[in-house]
């Protein structure tokens, strides 16, 4: 989006901050396949359970652990009227915080920031708390791309918040 | 006790074996009087999962849990046996254990400073010379929970001391939890992270759901749709047909396009899992026959134990307890079993499949709750529509030929309900004759 970088060592933190907005207006506007653009084609999306908050994809039992291939079939479903959990969608606001570029090695940038997204639907208000633990590349057009986006669950379990319906 | 019915004289079941119907009443989601009901003469009396063996592997590893609204804890103590506590100082009532998990010899209150052993004797009394006259240190060990047998390393407890054993209990179910226990040669595991979740819904509407084949393709077509672009075959449905086991436990089998990891290769898995798979068959036809081989290799299985719990035999193996928190709340908590010492490559892809389909994060099960808690709202309105129907199959159901029966014909959901009535004692009534129920509800 609007970071303009040649290499991962010429990224900010605010280029970073500014990175998480945009990203968050795209979700919060449902402009999800725009979204999609900011994967890697072997990105990977990641949500791991509450009570393996540190757990790998291959061997803990995840909420989410999207493949580009199952990314794209969930930005379908949630985009189709019979992807019936947010079909009429959620209103959903996330706030972004604590934004910090952990590292920026060998071409891959760390990120680390904090959220809250509330989702309003049907009388439920739910809040959503946690952080990023995002892996992020330079592309050659300067752009910020997802190589695995992490969204690690502060909530002790999803109850009463349910599911996990909405991209967090 | 005397029959139980809705205040306006309503039976809660209808069961006209004659006319093939069968009907819920509404009420029965959201009285605040059945759900306590429904605590006192189902979950004080019924065997209810609390977890399985190989989440407590060395002496002192403990978890906590609630189950039936008691706060317990789950532990191995130092002399090997598993046991269940209430969470809870017998001396003035603080919660004793306060970690999610992990390894004690003692536990120690953090009230008063008593401590227990973890078999459950009082281990210090703080100033014991204090307690002079009628104290008795004996009176003060941990309250265990009457029951607690395991079945195949499922641990199962019950609230009442008189209930049958948990074999006699589990009856024909008994033979399912064989087919998954059996799938693992060095045996069966569950899987680090749980799944942990709610509905706004009632507990029952889960457990419907876990055996209506009725609503699979159509609530979940955008599921299928995906798989299908994945390159899963699954033009033939998912067929199959619906058990009545006794009990008000209940299993349909169903066979489904997609692969097993325990052991129904897809072309996508690659020709060396294709060998993998052929050796594991082999191995457990060796160990259990080729009958029940056929069983726990080729056939999907959704399992239903009275009351409250759920297994899906299906991309990965699913395990699930319901536990009702109020009449229109449940929480969920699903876990992954696998077999012990499963190759890291299968093991992966069994835990995303499972992640795909099966969880409140999946493509299908947020699709549920969004029914359960949507049927849930308007359950407010059970004076006006007063009744919910599961007669799909019933009709002719009795001289029906078993190649007949269909997954989505429901037998499997009126056991249900007829174990749910008979324990609650509910008025049930075979009449429609007099007109549709819900037309008299809305007399």
């Amino acid at each position: 989006m609007t970071a303009k970088a040649s290499t991962a060592n010429d990224i900010t933190a605010a280029d970073l901050e500014t990175f998480l907005y945009d990203e968050a207006d795209l979700l919060d506007s449902w402009r999800l396949e725009d979204w999609l653009e900011l994967f890697l084609p072997d990105g990977t999306y990641e949500v791991p359970t509450t009570d393996a908050p540190d757990g790998s994809p291959d061997t803990a039992l995840h909420f989410v652990a999207d493949t580009m291939t199952v990314l794209k079939g969930r930005v379908g479903r949630l985009m189709s009227p019979d992807g019936y959990a947010e079909s009429p969608p959620a209103r959903t606001r996330r706030f972004i915080s604590n934004v910090r570029l952990l590292e920026a090695d060998s071409g891959t940038i760390r990120l680390a920031a904090n959220f809250m997204i509330a989702r309003m639907k049907k009388g439920a208000q739910d809040m959503f708390i946690g952080h990023y633990d995002h892996l992020l590349k330079v592309v050659d057009d300067g752009e910020l791309r997802y190589q695995r986006r992490r969204s690690v669950l502060d909530l002790e379990a999803l109850r009463p918040q349910r599911s996990v319906s909405i991209i967090i | 006790m005397t029959e139980f019915s809705e205040p306006g004289g309503q039976p809660l079941i209808v069961d006209d074996a004659e006319s093939g119907v069968f009907r819920v009443n509404r009420l029965a989601y959201a009285s605040d009087e059945l759900f306590e009901r429904e605590q006192r003469s189902i979950y004080d009396h019924c065997w209810l999962l609390l977890g399985h063996e190989s989440e407590l592997t060395e002496p002192g590893d403990f978890r906590i849990r609630t189950l039936a609204l008691r706060p317990l804890i789950f532990c191995r103590s130092d002399d090997g046996r598993i046991r269940a506590f209430i969470n809870s100082c017998p001396h003035r009532g603080a919660e004793l254990c306060r970690e999610d998990a992990g390894n004690r010899s003692i536990f120690h209150c953090m009230y008063h400073s008593w401590t227990f052993k973890n078999t459950g004797e009082v281990h210090t009394v703080r100033a014991e010379d204090g307690y002079t006259g009628g104290f008795r240190r004996e009176d003060f060990n941990l309250k265990e929970v009457p029951r607690l047998e395991s079945y195949r390393e499922f641990v199962f407890i019950c609230f009442d001391p008189d209930a049958p054993d948990l074999t006699t209990y589990l009856g024909n179910a008994a033979r399912y939890l064989d087919d998954l226990a059996d799938q693992g040669g060095n045996g069966m595991e569950i899987v680090q992270g749980t799944q942990l979740y709610a509905a706004r819904a009632n507990w029952k509407l889960q457990m419907e759901n876990v055996i209506d084949f009725y609503h699979t393709v159509p609530l979940h077509t955008s599921y299928f749709r995906f798989l299908e672009s994945t390159g899963a075959d699954i033009s033939g449905g998912v067929g199959g047909a619906g058990y009545d086991l006794g009990n008000g436990h209940s299993a349909v089998h169903f066979k489904a396009g997609w692969g097993r990891p325990v052991a129904r290769w897809e072309p996508r898995w690659g020709e060396a899992e294709k060998h993998r798979l052929e050796a594991l068959r082999a191995d457990i036809q060796s160990r259990v026959g080729p009958e029940r081989a056929e069983m726990i290799c080729d056939w999907d299985c959704n399992i239903l134990v009275f009351p409250n719990m759920t297994v899906a035999d299906v991309v990965a193996l699913v395990v699930r307890v319901v536990n009702p928190i109020a009449p229109g709340l449940m929480e969920i908590t699903k876990w992954a079993l696998a077999p012990k010492g499963e190759p890291a490559e299968a093991r992966s892809r069994r835990l995303h499949a499972f992640n795909t389909f099966l969880g409140p994060g999946g493509f299908a099960t947020p699709d549920d709750i969004e029914v359960f808690e949507g049927s849930q709202r308007a359950f407010g309105a059970h004076r006006e529509l007063a009744w919910s129907d599961f007669s799909r199959g019933y009709f002719g159901e009795a001289t029906r030929p078993e190649a007949e029966v269909q997954s989505d014909y429901e037998g499997q959901t009126r056991a249900f309900y007829r174990e749910w009535a008979r324990r609650m004692n509910a008025q049930v009534t075979n009449r429609t004759a007099t007109g549709t129920p819900r037309e008299a509800a809305a007399e």
